[in-house]
């Protein structure tokens, strides 16, 4: 059976799909970055390794995404490297066909895409401020003692919701601290902060656009309950939770990369198995003296074969190594 | 500025290092241009620079007020230098000539203009070269070596003497573009917008416009050194320009001057949704007031028109990543909105 891998890399987490020819997820895998995401990517193989060596499955192609999209494409040998964005929309409107407006959520940053007749019509992304994302959320966890996966169900049991300051998460912080120190129920604290976060979405990322229904909430953060009751109490709309919510960036990709090889009729560049499990991948970075601009470049390598260049914005180095390869060929 | 008989020193190229400087420097709450600048001002007078040259300015936007607080750091910093501030004149360019002279000595009226015909000369050639370069960029197969064609033809009219010389670097540049390959992919057409400097100066926003290119996009600019100096510093007496247009376009969404460029912005956007460009992007320095309000309008702009917008805000990060995700999911949107509604998207 021919199955189709996305990859999307993140700030927090690494998310590893395998998809079937009809885009149902034979097997996923959600796991933390750990600022490596070297590593995080060869981790991700093996967990999934065992579904692939099933008898009769191929891939067929390999996409990813995710802001660690290239280093993985280096790693993996991928058909199509994709931002964040387009990858969400096609997951997304694979599955909703008529869905109108995507709230996304992961770790470091939050976008919004509008989508009109299965095309992304507009989009945004968090600026300057991290506040609302999954790692706010899971620093305020840890401070309140509660582990993540329970953050929101604690949140449902809140009656009466605490006003606490959604502006900037600095604030938000501080004025949690306060209510706390009034004696506010911690769950009430918790549903106030889901609703302050709700808000400072709205207002940032969502400034100026037009939100309709269909709603799909997607991205780690969807798993917080709270936050969805909120969205859903602020919007006055019916919000949909994807069942696969948390790798839907990989989802896309892995749909994109099929796209690609069929209309271009190719066959994947997938490096295979021996190529990501048994080298040893490291990664240099140096000073260019070229110019004042002086770009930290980055030098990816596997054993002593070096695999990519970037970092450097007059892509001299990148340009190098293609000037390699075409010589080579 | 070396017709008037002046060692000229042009601060090093905006490199990390300049915006260290800077920000090391200023306050806090001032927008980028300010610290770039007072890097550059710095990066100069380590070079030997004892005057410094600095356009003014009047109004809502805080520019008008940089020359004196750059004044103010640098004295404070110890550095012994001098600062002359071009004023907009009312619309005299004698007054501006007169300025200029100030600066120079021993030269006459008539050498300083053409001193600065020719420096005008060398603007004019810059300025086509990018502008060949924004068309070639995105067609060529060889990006690279369309950018080494540029790189070395801005070094060349630095180092032209005369006319002859500028107009024979424009001419062979253009000629070496031409031999190129092309692809025949979907060419996309972006208009850039926003704040003057950002706009203007690569060292400033990531060089997006090359980046656009690299991604098969046609960048126009709302605004080029020359239009800007002809504009604010000669009232319109150089050329005729199109600015009065432009503030027609910005009705019925701006009918005011909001400051800066801001009310340009929407006017510019008005005019590339006009001539069915494919998307619009603003840019600006983060908190710059004018372009907030643009900010604001431009949804509006975008629903009317039929033109798809985004805007990105520049500071001192040094990532890049972020900025060209949200370039190239723009790209990706025009894309396939240019295509129509069809992907792809069925499973077997």
């Amino acid at each position: 059976m021919d199955c189709y891998f996305g990859v999307d890399v993140g700030s927090v987490s690494s998310n590893f799909v395998l998809l079937d020819r009809s885009f149902k997820v034979i097997q996923k895998v959600y796991l933390r970055t750990r600022g490596n995401p070297v590593a995080a990517i060869k981790e991700g193989y093996r967990a999934i390794k065992n579904d692939i060596a099933r008898p009769g499955l191929k891939i067929k192609a390999v996409g990813t995404t995710g802001s660690g999209r290239y280093l993985a494409s280096v790693l993996l040998g991928a058909d199509v490297v994709k931002n964040e964005i387009t990858a969400h929309a096609v997951a997304a409107s694979f599955l909703y066909p008529g869905v109108n407006t995507i709230i996304e959520i992961g770790g470091q940053d939050s976008k919004i895409i509008i989508l009109k007749d299965g095309i992304v019509n507009d989009f945004a992304m968090n600026t300057v401020c991290a506040a609302g994302t999954g790692s706010f959320l899971d620093q305020q966890a840890s401070r309140l003692n509660i582990p993540i996966e329970e953050f929101g169900g604690r949140a449902m049991n809140s009656r009466q919701a605490v006003r606490i300051a959604g502006r900037c998460g600095v604030f938000a912080e501080s004025d949690m601290i306060h209510k706390q120190q009034m004696g506010y129920p911690l769950e009430d604290i918790v549903m106030g902060l889901c609703e302050a976060l709700v808000r400072n979405y709205l207002n940032n990322v969502g400034k100026g656009k037009r939100i309709e229904e269909p709603v799909v909430f997607q991205g780690g953060v969807a798993a917080n309950i709270g936050l969805r009751t909120a969205f859903e109490k602020i919007l006055h709309m019916n919000i949909n939770v994807p069942e696969y919510y948390d790798v839907m960036g990989a989802i896309g990709s892995a749909i994109l990369a099929r796209e690609h090889i069929e209309q271009q009729k190719r066959s994947t560049v997938f490096r295979g198995e021996e190529f990501i499990l048994n080298g040893e991948f490291k990664s240099q970075s140096f000073e260019c003296q070229g110019c004042p601009n002086m770009c930290e470049i980055v030098c990816i390598k596997r054993n002593d074969e070096i695999l990519a260049y970037w970092g450097d914005r007059c892509k001299k180095w990148e340009a190098s190594l293609n000037k390699k390869k075409d010589e080579a060929v | 500025m070396q017709g008037l008989k002046l060692e000229v020193i042009p601060p090093p190229p905006i490199s990390r290092r300049t915006l260290e400087l800077g920000v090391r420097y200023s306050p806090e709450f001032a927008c980028m241009p300010l610290k770039i600048n007072i890097g550059n001002f710095i990066e100069a007078l380590e070079k030997g620079a004892d005057t410094i040259v600095m356009a003014g300015g009047w109004g809502p936007c805080r520019f008008g007020l940089y020359a004196p607080v750059e004044r103010d750091i640098l004295n404070d910093l110890g550095y012994d230098c001098e600062m002359v501030i071009l004023e907009a004149p009312d619309s005299k360019l004698a007054e501006i000539l007169k300025q200029l002279k100030s600066l120079g000595e021993n030269v006459s009226i008539p050498e300083a203009y053409r001193a600065i015909r020719f420096a005008w000369k060398k603007l004019i050639a810059v300025e086509e070269l990018e502008r060949k370069l924004e068309y070639f960029l995105p067609r060529v197969n060889d990006k690279r070596t369309a950018e080494e064609i540029y790189e070395k033809g801005l070094a060349d009219i630095d180092r032209a003497g005369n006319k002859m010389e500028i107009e024979y670097i424009v001419a062979s540049c253009r000629g070496k573009w031409r031999e190129l390959p092309q692809h025949n992919g979907e060419i996309l057409k972006i208009g850039l917008l926003g704040e003057i400097y950002t706009v203007l100066e690569p060292g400033a926003n990531y060089n997006i416009s090359r980046y656009l290119g690299h991604l098969n996009a046609e960048v126009t600019r709302s605004i080029y050194a020359s239009e800007w100096i002809n504009d604010h510093l000669c009232g319109g007496f150089i050329k005729k320009s199109l600015h009065k247009e432009i503030i027609k376009s910005a009705r019925p969404y701006v009918n005011y001057w909001v400051g800066g460029h801001g009310r340009e912005t929407i006017g510019h956007a008005v005019d590339f949704a006009r001539k069915n460009y494919d998307g619009v992007i603003q840019i600006g320095p983060l908190t710059c007031m004018p372009e907030i309000v643009a900010q604001a309008i431009l949804p509006r702009v975008s629903e009317n028109e039929g033109i798809p917008s985004m805007t990105l805000w520049f500071d001192e990060h040094a990532g890049t990543a972020g900025i060209y995700t949200r370039l190239e999911a723009f790209c990706d949107m025009l894309q396939r909105r240019k295509q129509g509604n069809s992907p792809s998207l069925h499973p077997a």
